[in-house]
């Protein structure tokens, strides 16, 4: 609704001629861009889809190992957990450039970028959940006979679930994100190097349609994350239903 | 044989002795009350008991066999029920048989085929979020009786409910526990909930049993029994034990 509202707003400003067209493009004229440059959008969408997806896989790999290794040895924890702090206060566009020097023009410097914005949230998640079971739960499964595999299984991994799903909801944002500044930095293609060239010639349509696009690509992976928390966690939706009848 | 013994057993945390040579014993069939004030060792003895923690000296003894600090023989239930939210209610109470590497399939039949003896048809496929609290203490119940060789240990089961509910999950309890020959030893620190319930009562005073007290009423009592001379006099001298103590 209220993105609606902005939409009507924008166009109206730009009809009433109050900034000129060339500044700032009215939405028609940006959706008219990317309706035209759509093939050559779809191609270097694909390159940034493949780039964001292989990177937030390894990402959520790299993440849920950290994560069990730094639960299981508290001395792992006290070692790793500052410099996971660490490597997450360095800013993406300044390792990004050296990524490229180190790794070339192709997709490994990208998917490397991605894997380092991704695996952070996922592991710091994940940590928090398996650090916040329930102590008393945890003495109930042992005096049932549970190891400490069975733990982890029937306990910690579920347990941690809804702090999982949340890291992966941002680590899916900046997927997309950490793929177009890497492009941007030094590529052959992707959404990112398809900016630089629209930018270069002062296309302000083109950039605000590919804006657009990555908004929007960010938005579904996103809703996909979501729908994938659904599934995993039927009986979240239960409990919500339940707390809303109650006053 | 006693289906539950425990044998001069003492534990320190530190310098901390917490329990002090405590000796107790539950026979088939009998409802035994731990009550003592809080912080008096009654949660640290449950621990020993379930295997937990290895007491420094002493041993614990289920039918007969000696299951001193071995955990996987008796388990417990708290006043928080301790279901998993993320499983249903079927998984939860079949969870324990589960973990002795029994198949998801037989453990989740042996515990459905309890359900109805519990109250509890009709939750199998539900979510704990889905139940009530006396509900949730039931299946609760179900997955400790499940485990546990007909043996339940309470750390104050009933504590979270109200009054009234209490009072008739009390009576439940003693229907349910004489249909299936479950041996109870409870922890409570409410003395009239003692006197209701229980065939024998251990005062557990500063890690040791001060005295054993053994209320001749027989079970079930009638709900007016709190109000009889019998019942005060049982009251009166088990509050005069602890204030002797305290």
């Amino acid at each position: 609704m209220g993105v609606v509202v902005l939409l009507v707003v924008w166009q109206l400003v730009c009809v009433s001629g109050l900034v000129p067209s060339y500044m700032l493009p009215s939405p028609v004229q940006v959706v008219t861009a990317f309706v035209s440059d759509a093939p050559a959008l779809g191609e270097h969408l694909l390159i940034t889809l493949q780039e964001a997806a292989l990177g937030l896989c390894i990402g959520v790999a790299v993440g849920f190992v950290f994560a069990v290794a730094m639960d299981a040895f508290d001395i792992l924890y006290k070692i790793f957990y500052p410099i996971l702090v660490i490597t997450q206060t360095i800013p993406t566009v300044a390792i990004a450039p050296l990524l490229v020097l180190w790794f070339g023009y192709e997709m490994t410097p990208k998917v490397i970028l991605v894997v380092l914005v991704t695996f952070f949230p996922v592991a710091v998640g994940l940590l928090d959940g398996f650090r916040g079971v329930d102590p008393d739960a945890v003495g109930l499964l042992r005096s049932m006979g549970a190891g400490r595999w069975q733990i982890f299984r029937y306990l910690k991994c579920p347990w941690a679930l809804p702090q999982f799903f949340s890291g992966l909801r941002i680590a899916a944002a900046y997927s997309i994100v950490g793929a177009v500044i890497s492009e941007w930095l030094g590529g052959f293609g992707g959404l990112g190097v398809y900016m630089t060239r629209v930018k270069k010639a002062f296309a302000f349509d083109k950039m605000f349609a590919v804006i657009f696009l990555i908004s929007i690509l960010s938005l579904a992976l996103m809703a996909l994350v979501g729908w994938l928390e659904r599934r995993c966690m039927p009986y979240r939706r239960v409990d919500e239903k339940t707390r809303r009848k109650k006053p | 044989m006693e289906k539950l013994e425990v044998r001069n057993v003492s534990l320190a945390f530190g310098d901390h002795q917490v329990l002090r040579n405590v000796s107790l014993h539950l026979h088939e069939g009998e409802l035994v009350c731990l009550l003592g004030v809080s912080g008096g060792g009654k949660t640290t003895l449950f621990n020993v008991i379930s295997g937990l923690l290895r007491p420094d000296e002493g041993q614990v003894f289920l039918d007969g066999e000696e299951v001193t600090g071995q955990p996987g023989h008796v388990s417990y239930m708290l006043q928080k029920d301790l279901l998993l939210p993320y499983r249903t209610i079927q998984d939860n109470v079949a969870l324990p048989l589960m973990l002795r590497g029994m198949s998801k399939k037989e453990a989740r039949a042996q515990a459905v085929a309890l359900f109805p003896q519990f109250g509890l048809e009709g939750t199998e496929k539900k979510w704990p979020g889905q139940l009530s609290g006396g509900m949730r203490q039931r299946a609760a119940l179900l997955r400790t009786y499940l485990f546990s060789h007909n043996v339940a240990l309470l750390d104050e089961p009933f504590s979270a409910l109200d009054t009234l509910t209490k009072r008739s999950v009390h009576q439940w309890y003693l229907k349910v526990m004489d249909e299936i020959r479950l041996s109870t030893l409870f922890i409570t620190h409410d003395i009239d909930e003692a006197i209701l319930l229980s065939d024998r009562i251990y005062l557990l005073m500063d890690g040791s049993i001060g005295e054993e007290i053994v209320v001749q009423e027989p079970r079930p009592r009638h709900v007016d029994f709190n109000l009889t001379q019998e019942f005060l006099a049982y009251k009166r001298r088990i509050m005069a034990a602890l204030h002797a103590q305290g």
